[in-house]
C-alpha cells in the first residue's frame, strides 16, 4: 500500500461563527484524479486554500509525503510542488500574455529572482510560447492580457499553474465562467497536458456532467464536512449528495439523457 | 541594446559638449543629473507599486555623510564622497527596508514621509549640524589633486553625468531581468507571484535598497556640487518633487527621468530668475498640462505606448 | 507639576485648530480616496483673508466684537469658494484616474496657490491680532490663559461635536459615512456619489480654511505657512485613522500633547517626536487608532 501524496488530517476551520472546514481527512494517491463538488459555501475553495498554505487552519494538519506542510505559506508549498489554479484567474494585466508565462517560468527556475541577467532570452522566449501552446493559446501571447476572452484568462491561469514540475494540481471550478460547448474542450486540453506529467489533479467542479467524465473519485463537500468520497457512481447516487450537492431531480434527468 | 547604445551617445555628447557650453548650463545640467539619479531609483520603486513620498530621508544622508566626513574627516576626494553617500544610504535603505516592504500604497508612502520628516525634525533640531542654514563644503578633490574653479566645476559634471547615464544603464538592465519584471507582476498581483514560489518581498527589498542607493549617490553629488547643504534636502516637498518629476518624465523608460529633470531644472531656473513669485505657479501649471494631455509623461512624445510591455 | 499643567494647556490649544484643519483632511481622504496636498493651501488662503479682511476691519473702526464673527465667516467663505473651484474645475476631469494622479493634481493646485498668494498678498507679514489682544488673559490655578485660546478649544469641541451630530444622526451623514465604507456600492444604491465629492470637499476645504482663519491672530501670516501644516495634518489623520473624525480629535490631542512636551522638555525633539508618532503607529497599526482593517483578497 503507497503513502499518500497528500493527506489533511481533522483540517477545522472557522471564521466567525461560520465553520468553513470541518474535520476532513482526505487521502490522496500519487498521480489521482479527485473531483471536488459541493454547493456554494460548502467549503471547497477555503479547503484549497488552507492545503496550499494560504490560510492556516485552527486545527488538524496538511502532510505531503509524510513531511507536515501546515505552517508553510504558499510560496513554499509551490516550491514542493503543489500548484493551484483560481477561481477567478489571477493574471498580471499590465504584462502581455507571454510576459505573464514568462513570469511564472522565471519564478519556477530561480529561487531568487536575478537583478542583473535578461529575463527575456530567446531560450525562455521559446520555452514561454510552449506553455502557452501546451493550452493552445499560443496565438495569444503578444496580446495585452486584458484583452483576452474569458475562456482564455481561465486557460493562462491554468497553464501559469502548470509551470514547473507538480506533484499536486490543484484546479479551482478551471471551468466556470466558460460556455457549455466549451467546457468538455478546456478540460480534454488540461486533462490532456497533466496527464503527460503524472501528477494528482484535484479539480473543484460544479457541473456534475464534467465530473462524470474526468473523475475517476469524488469528495463531495457539505457544510466545511466531506459527506462523501468513492466512485463517481456511488457519490452521484448518494441521499445526502443528491439532496445537498446535485439536486435528485437534475441527477435522474442527466442520466435518462446518457442512457 | 537599442538604449545603451542611445545612452552611450548621450554620455559621450555631454561630455565633449562640457567645456563648449556656458558654465551656467554646466551647472543646470550637474543639478538635474544628480537630481535624475534620485528619480531613476523611484522610477524601479514606482514600477513595483512603490510610491515613495519621502526620498529625501536617502537624499540628505546621501548629502550629509558626503558632508561630514568631508569636513570632519578632511577627506575631499569627489568619488570616495559619493560612494559614501550612495553607501550610507544603501545601509540605512537595507535596514529600513525590511520595515518598508510590509507596506503598500498610501500606507508605504505616508510612512516613508514620515521617516524622511523624522531626519528633517533631527537635522533642523541639531546645532552641531548647522540646523537650518546647514553647513558648506570645501572644494572636491579628483585622485588628489585639488581642482578649482571651472576646470573643477566641469570634474564634478563629468562625474555626475557618468553616474546618472551609468546608473540609468544598469538600471535598463534591471528593469529587463528577472527581479525587474516581476516587480511589475507584483505591481498587479502579489498573490499570484507568492503562488509561483517567489518571494514578494525580497523582490520588494532589492528594489527599495535600489531606490535608496541611487537617492544617496544623487545626494552626495547635489552637496559636493552645490557646495552646501541643509535639512530642506530632507523636507517633504523636496521628496515630493521627486515623485512628481518621475510622473512628469513617465516611468516607461530609464532615460526619461534624465530629460524630465533636465526640463524640470530649465523651468525652474529660468521662471524663477524672470518671476520669482511665480515660477512654483510655472511648475504646477505644467504638471496639470502633462497630466492632463500626456498621463505617460513627457517620454510618450518620444516613443509612443506600445500595446504590450516589451524590452525598452 | 507646573510644568505638567503647561504642557496639557498648550497641547490643548495646539490641538483645538489642528484638529478642524485635519477633520477636513481626513474627511476628504475618507469619502474620496484623495490625500489632499492642497488642503495646506486652504489653511493658507483663510489665515490671509482673515488677516486681511480683520485688518479692513478695523481700520473702519467697526465694533471690535464683529472681528470673530469676520474670522469665521472670512474662512468659511474663501474655503467654500475655493474649494468647490477645486473640486469641480480640477479634481472631477480626473476622478477615472489612478490615484496617485489626483494627489499630484492636488500638489500642483498647491504650488500655484503658494505663488497666488505671493501676487496677492505681497511677501511681507500680515498680522491681525487684535481679536486675540482684545479678549486679554485670564489666569487659572495659577496659569495665565489668552481667552481667545480658551475660545478656540471652546469652537473646536463645538464643531467636533457638530461633526459627530451630522455623520451619525442625519440622513446626509449616513450616506457619507457609506461612501466612506465602499463607494461602489453605494453608487449600486442610488447614492449620488459625485454630488456628495463635491460637498465633502467643499466642506473639507472651509474646514482647512477655518483653521487658517482662527490661528491667523495669534501667528504672523507670511507665505509658506500652509506647507508644514500639511504634513502636521497627515500625521494627525495617519495616527487617528483616515477618513475617521474621531481619529482626527484623537491624532490632533496625540500631536498636540507630543509637541508641547517636546517644546517644554526637549526643544531638540519637537519634530522627530511628531513623526516618530507617525511612524510607530504607521508601522504597528497602519490604519490608525480608529481606522478599519482592509480585507484580503482571493
Amino acid at each position: 500500500m503507497n503513502a499518500p501524496l497528500i493527506a489533511t488530517r481533522g483540517l477545522y476551520k472557522r471564521f466567525g461563527a461560520v465553520v468553513a472546514v470541518d474535520n476532513v481527512t482526505v487521502e490522496i494517491a500519487p498521480g489521482e484524479t479527485v473531483g471536488i463538488i459541493g454547493a456554494n459555501g460548502a467549503g471547497k475553495t477555503t479547503f484549497v486554500n488552507i492545503v496550499t498554505g494560504y490560510l492556516k487552519p485552527d486545527e488538524g494538519v496538511i502532510l505531503f509525503r509524510g513531511v507536515d506542510i501546515t505552517p508553510m505559506p504558499p510560496r513554499e508549498v509551490t516550491r514542493l510542488g503543489i500548484r493551484r489554479s483560481f477561481q477567478v484567474a489571477q493574471l498580471f494585466p499590465n504584462l502581455s500574455v507571454r510576459d505573464n508565462a514568462l513570469v511564472a517560468l522565471v519564478c519556477a527556475e530561480q529561487t531568487r529572482p536575478t537583478p542583473t541577467t535578461i529575463l527575456r532570452t530567446p531560450a525562455r522566449l521559446t520555452q514561454a510560447n510552449k506553455i502557452l501552446a501546451r493550452l493552445g493559446i499560443e496565438d495569444f501571447a503578444d496580446r495585452p492580457t486584458p484583452e483576452l476572452p474569458q475562456g482564455q484568462r481561465k486557460l493562462l491561469d491554468i497553464a501559469l499553474a502548470m509551470v514547473g514540475r507538480s506533484a499536486v494540481l490543484l484546479l479551482d471550478e478551471p471551468t466556470s465562467g466558460i460556455s457549455a460547448n466549451e467546457k468538455l474542450q478546456l478540460m480534454d486540453l488540461v486533462m490532456g497536458a497533466v496527464a503527460a506529467e503524472g501528477a494528482a489533479v484535484l479539480f473543484v467542479e460544479h457541473d456534475m456532467e464534467v465530473v462524470e467524465r474526468y473523475a475517476p473519485r469524488v469528495i463531495a463537500f457539505y457544510e466545511g464536512r466531506v459527506i462523501a468520497d468513492g466512485v463517481p457512481a456511488v457519490v452521484l447516487a448518494d441521499a445526502d449528495v443528491r439532496r445537498y450537492v446535485v439536486g435528485a431531480e437534475l441527477h435522474r434527468r442527466a442520466e435518462g439523457v446518457r442512457a | 541594446m537599442r538604449t545603451l547604445v542611445a545612452l552611450a551617445v548621450l554620455l559621450a555628447v555631454l561630455l565633449v559638449a562640457g567645456p563648449l557650453i556656458p558654465s551656467w548650463l554646466v551647472f543646470l545640467l550637474t543639478i538635474a543629473f544628480a537630481k535624475a539619479l534620485v528619480v531613476l531609483g523611484l522610477l524601479v520603486m514606482m514600477r513595483a507599486g512603490l510610491v515613495s513620498f519621502g526620498q529625501g530621508l536617502y537624499y540628505g544622508l546621501g548629502a550629509y555623510a558626503a558632508g561630514l566626513t568631508t569636513n570632519f574627516f578632511g577627506i575631499t576626494d569627489a568619488i570616495a564622497l559619493v560612494a559614501l553617500g550612495g553607501l550610507v544610504s544603501a545601509i540605512a535603505g537595507y535596514v529600513l527596508g525590511f520595515v518598508m516592504v510590509r507596506y503598500r500604497e498610501i500606507f508605504f508612502a505616508m510612512l516613508s514621509l514620515a521617516l524622511s520628516m523624522i531626519l528633517y525634525g533631527i537635522l533642523v533640531r541639531s546645532a552641531a549640524l548647522g540646523s537650518t542654514d546647514g553647513f558648506n563644503l570645501p572644494q572636491p578633490s579628483f585622485f588628489g589633486f585639488a581642482v578649482n574653479g571651472p576646470a573643477g566645476r566641469l570634474l564634478v559634471y563629468a562625474l555626475t553625468v557618468v553616474m546618472a547615464t551609468g546608473t540609468a544603464m544598469m538600471l535598463h538592465r534591471f528593469v529587463n531581468s528577472p527581479a525587474g519584471v516581476i516587480g511589475e507582476a507584483i505591481l498587479t498581483n502579489e498573490i499570484r507571484v507568492e503562488y509561483l514560489g517567489t518571494s514578494v518581498t525580497g523582490v520588494l527589498h532589492l528594489t527599495y535598497v535600489i531606490g535608496a542607493t541611487t537617492a544617496g549617490l544623487g545626494g552626495a553629488l547635489i552637496a559636493i556640487a552645490a557646495g552646501h547643504i541643509d535639512p530642506d534636502l530632507a523636507y517633504w516637498t523636496t521628496s515630493g518633487e521627486f515623485v512628481f518629476v518621475a510622473i512628469l518624465s513617465g516611468i516607461g523608460h530609464v532615460a526619461a527621468p534624465l530629460l524630465g529633470m533636465a526640463v524640470f531644472e530649465a523651468i525652474r531656473s529660468f521662471a524663477f530668475q524672470y518671476a520669482p513669485y511665480t515660477w512654483q505657479m510655472v511648475v504646477g501649471i505644467s504638471m496639470l498640462a502633462v497630466i492632463l494631455f500626456l498621463p505617460s509623461g513627457l517620454w510618450s512624445l518620444f516613443a509612443p505606448r506600445r500595446r504590450a510591455r516589451g524590452a525598452a | 507639576m507646573q510644568k505638567f499643567y503647561v504642557i496639557l494647556v498648550d497641547g490643548t490649544i495646539y490641538f483645538s485648530w489642528l484638529f478642524i484643519v485635519s477633520m477636513g483632511l481626513t474627511l476628504i481622504y475618507g469619502v474620496m480616496k484623495i490625500l489632499n496636498i492642497a488642503h495646506g493651501s486652504f489653511y493658507a488662503l483663510g489665515a490671509y483673508t482673515a488677516a486681511y479682511a480683520v485688518g479692513v476691519y478695523f481700520a473702519g473702526h467697526y465694533p471690535p466684537v464683529g472681528s470673530f464673527l469676520l474670522l469665521i465667516l472670512a474662512g468659511i467663505a474663501v474655503g467654500g469658494i475655493v474649494g468647490f473651484l477645486v473640486e469641480r474645475g480640477l479634481l472631477r476631469p480626473m476622478y477615472g484616474r489612478d490615484e496617485i494622479v489626483l494627489v499630484l493634481v492636488t500638489y500642483a493646485a498647491f504650488l500655484v496657490f503658494e505663488d497666488l498668494i505671493k501676487l496677492i498678498w505681497g511677501v511681507d507679514p500680515y498680522f491681525a491680532y487684535q481679536p486675540y489682544e482684545l479678549l486679554g488673559r485670564v489666569s487659572i490655578g495659577g496659569i495665565a490663559f489668552a481667552v481667545y485660546d480658551i475660545g478656540l478649544f471652546a469652537l473646536a469641541v463645538v464643531i467636533g461635536i457638530a461633526a459627530w451630530w451630522a455623520l451619525e444622526r442625519t440622513r446626509s451623514g449616513k450616506l457619507l459615512r457609506a461612501v466612506i465604507h465602499d463607494r461602489e456600492i453605494s453608487t449600486a444604491m442610488g447614492i449620488n456619489v459625485p454630488r456628495m465629492f463635491t460637498a465633502t470637499f467643499v466642506i473639507g476645504a472651509m474646514l482647512g480654511a477655518l483653521g487658517g482663519a482662527i490661528t491667523a491672530p495669534a501667528i504672523s501670516v507670511v507665505p509658506g505657512i500652509g506647507v508644514d501644516v500639511i504634513v502636521l495634518a497627515f500625521a494627525v489623520s495617519i495616527i487617528g485613522g483616515l477618513g475617521s473624525v474621531a481619529g482626527a480629535a484623537i491624532g490632533a490631542l496625540v500631536v498636540g500633547l507630543a509637541r508641547a512636551f517636546a517644546v517644554h522638555i526637549l526643544p531638540e525633539a519637537e519634530l522627530f517626536v511628531i513623526y516618530g508618532v507617525m511612524a510607530i503607529v504607521l508601522a504597528f497599526r497602519p490604519q490608525g487608532l480608529f481606522g478599519r482593517p482592509s480585507a484580503r483578497k482571493i
